[in-house]
């Protein structure tokens, strides 16, 4: 696969998988588009530049890995493992999306693509996991890391926090958390169903230290994993400031399109505006 | 009800959406009725709830254990909450705090875990629910309660209210068949006999009743008299029907949508094998997650139709003679 730091590419590459997630949410005529597209530029600086891994090889045991814990958001998953050439998640296919039979199941599911490394969908237990993977990986005194992408309203649950302190106080310094900040959840805005800040004090509280990229500008994120690289003794945060729905410009900040599929003259309009 | 009562089995609502209606009018009639919720309102119905009564409806965020011990508190103090969720959630994510904080001290906490089942459809397994009254009946002192259609279900949160306990209401996301006309007489704990019959029984609950109703149609042209009960409590369940069912027809099948592991079909087996024992066959999911898919192509994919509904009942026929 083509890994690559140049930005235009990068950012070429997060514009065709925002077209593939409108297309396939259109075609399923369900899932969630809203906190996929949200997570594009976070996914794709992971999979395109950041991350060791190697799609011809995906039990390659040196691999970093990678837990989507919000699993609703499966077709951006989706759409950057299909755009780095793994043979479990084919291009041709994205678009049979949530259909009977499919690989491209409604949360992500390892029964259908053994190259996932956790079948997530029920939120708050990614960041345990991958723990837990970071734990293995000292142990086993392998430089591997661990990436796990959380919902903001994901946090919510109680189960995070419980993982949080365990990652601080068991020093899991190779396992990166990215929060996709987008402040919207199912029901609403996350101020108005269960307020999260002070968001950054809460992690550092916990233990984490704290980095806050733009969500959306690639090389914040960049740098942002570079200070995580860097930081030792400790598990890092990235506090991705991101807009659900970015980049089609009737999904951006409209808490409706958390869960509701575009219809087709949406989806005609939105590639338009992703051309 | 009459032997030859012929069912229309038109789409009616959802149970949850009866559920969400229900809920409102029952704020209205009182104000100890309270709402907790877990960032799914719009899903679960309580969305309409909490509207009216912005005072009375908590958001609890993405925390279901969460949500649960708080009604657990609001009960102790004479609140008559009611907590809901996918049913999935509820009732893993929560189940300890159910245990704990609502079972053993016996609080007077309604839970109502929507989208169970498989028939939630594309969004696949995590979000499906399929032990949900496996788990539900295991708690003591619980009611545990899986309503066929929206009348059913109207009639059924009424009367879990108008009792004190803890009770786990089960509803569906999809749109399902009318079983009952407007104003059918409900009791927990007392199961309904839809059609009269003599050769077999066809227990269900949920959306498995209309099709046990259809099966029954089927085998009626064959000569085959099937009786059908919608065994709508799960707990308590309804002893004498049962024993009625196993004496008078010597043949019992229990359909349900859930692993067959846990469900309807083993407490009804149990009570058999108490009370009278006869041949008995099973349909529902067997030992496996499902997948994403449209409801329909997932009830067809795992047998939970008329037709297999009514091949158990051949089978169970074969082996009693
Ligand atoms: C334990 C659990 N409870 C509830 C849900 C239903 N659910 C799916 S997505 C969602 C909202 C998630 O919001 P957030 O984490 O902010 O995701 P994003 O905005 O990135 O889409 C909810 C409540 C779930 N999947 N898992
Ligand atoms: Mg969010």
């Amino acid at each position: 696969m083509r890994k690559t730091k140049d930005l235009a590419q990068l950012q070429a590459i997060a514009r065709g998988v925002r077209r593939h997630i409108v297309e396939m949410t259109g075609a399923a005529k369900s899932g969630h588009p809203g906190g996929s597209l949200s997570a594009v530029e976070t996914l794709v600086t992971l999979y395109f530049d950041v991350m060791n891994h190697d799609p011809a090889n995906p039990r390659w045991a040196d691999r970093d890995r990678f837990i989507l814990s919000k699993g609703h958001a499966a077709p951006v998953l989706y759409a950057v493992m299909a755009e780095c050439g793994y043979a479990d998640t084919p291009v041709d296919q994205l678009n049979t999306l949530r259909k009977l039979g499919s690989v491209y199941q409604g949360h992500p599911d390892r029964r259908f693509i053994p190259s996932l490394e956790a079948s997530t969908g029920s939120l708050g237990q990614g960041l345990s996991v991958a723990i837990g993977m970071g734990l293995a990986a000292r142990l086993d005194g392998k430089a591997w890391r661990t990436y796990v992408v959380l919902g903001d309203g994901e946090i919510q649950e109680g189960q995070i926090w419980e993982a949080a302190m365990f990652g601080a106080f068991h020093k899991v310094d190779n396992v990166v958390a990215i929060v996709d900040y987008n402040r919207i959840q199912l029901d609403g805005f996350v101020k108005d169903i269960m307020e999260l800040e002070p968001l950054a004090d809460k992690w550092r509280a916990f233990g984490w230290q704290v980095v806050e990229p733009d969500g959306h500008d690639i090389a914040s994120l960049q740098k942002a994993f570079a200070e995580a690289a860097a930081t030792k003794g400790k598990p890092t945060v990235l506090i991705a400031h991101t807009i659900k729905g970015k980049g089609v410009s009737f999904m951006e900040n409209n808490p409706k399109f958390h869960g509701v599929a575009p219809t087709p003259a949406e989806v005609e309009q939105a590639l338009k505006e992703l051309a | 009800m009459a032997a030859k009562a012929k069912f229309e089995l038109k789409l009616g609502p959802a149970t949850r959406e009866a559920f969400g209606a229900t809920l409102v009018e029952l704020g209205r009639e009182n104000k100890d009725i309270v709402v907790v919720d877990a960032d799914l309102s719009k899903s679960t119905m309580t969305y309409g709830f909490s509207k009216e009564f912005p005072e009375r409806f908590f958001t609890c965020g993405i925390a279901e254990a969460n949500m649960v011990a708080i009604a657990s508190g609001l009960a102790a103090a004479g609140k008559i909450p009611f907590a809901a969720s996918f049913s999935a959630f509820l009732m893993t994510k929560g189940f300890e705090q159910l245990r704990v904080t609502v079972a053993y001290p016996n609080f007077n906490v309604k839970l109502v875990g929507t989208h169970s089942g498989i028939s939630i459809g594309e969004d696949g397994p995590s979000q499906m629910s399929v032990e949900d009254l496996a788990l539900a009946c295991s708690l003591p002192g619980f009611t545990v309660i899986a309503p066929a259609d929206g009348v059913a279900t109207s009639a059924l949160v009424r009367a879990a209210t108008a009792m004190v306990g803890p009770v786990f209401i089960r509803t569906g996301r999809v749109k399902v068949p009318v079983v009952y006309a407007a104003g059918q007489q409900f009791e927990v704990g007392k199961a309904i006999e839809l059609i009269e019959g003599s050769d077999v029984t066809l227990m269900a609950h949920g959306l498995m009743v209309a099709e046990s109703i259809r099966a029954a149609e089927t085998l009626e042209a064959e000569g085959i008299s099937a009786r059908v009960v919608d065994m709508h409590t799960i707990k308590p369940l309804d002893r004498e029907a049962i024993h009625r069912a196993a004496a008078e027809t010597g043949a019992i099948v229990v359909s349900e949508e859930h692993l067959v592991d846990g469900g309807l079909g083993v407490r009804v087996a149990q009570a058999v094998a108490e009370l009278h024992p006869c041949v008995m066959e099973f349909v529902g999911i067997r030992n496996t997650y499902a997948e994403s898919g449209t409801p329909d192509g997932l009830l067809d994919k795992y047998g939970l139709r008329a037709p297999e509904v009514a091949a158990a009942a051949r089978r169970a026929l074969a082996r009693k003679k």
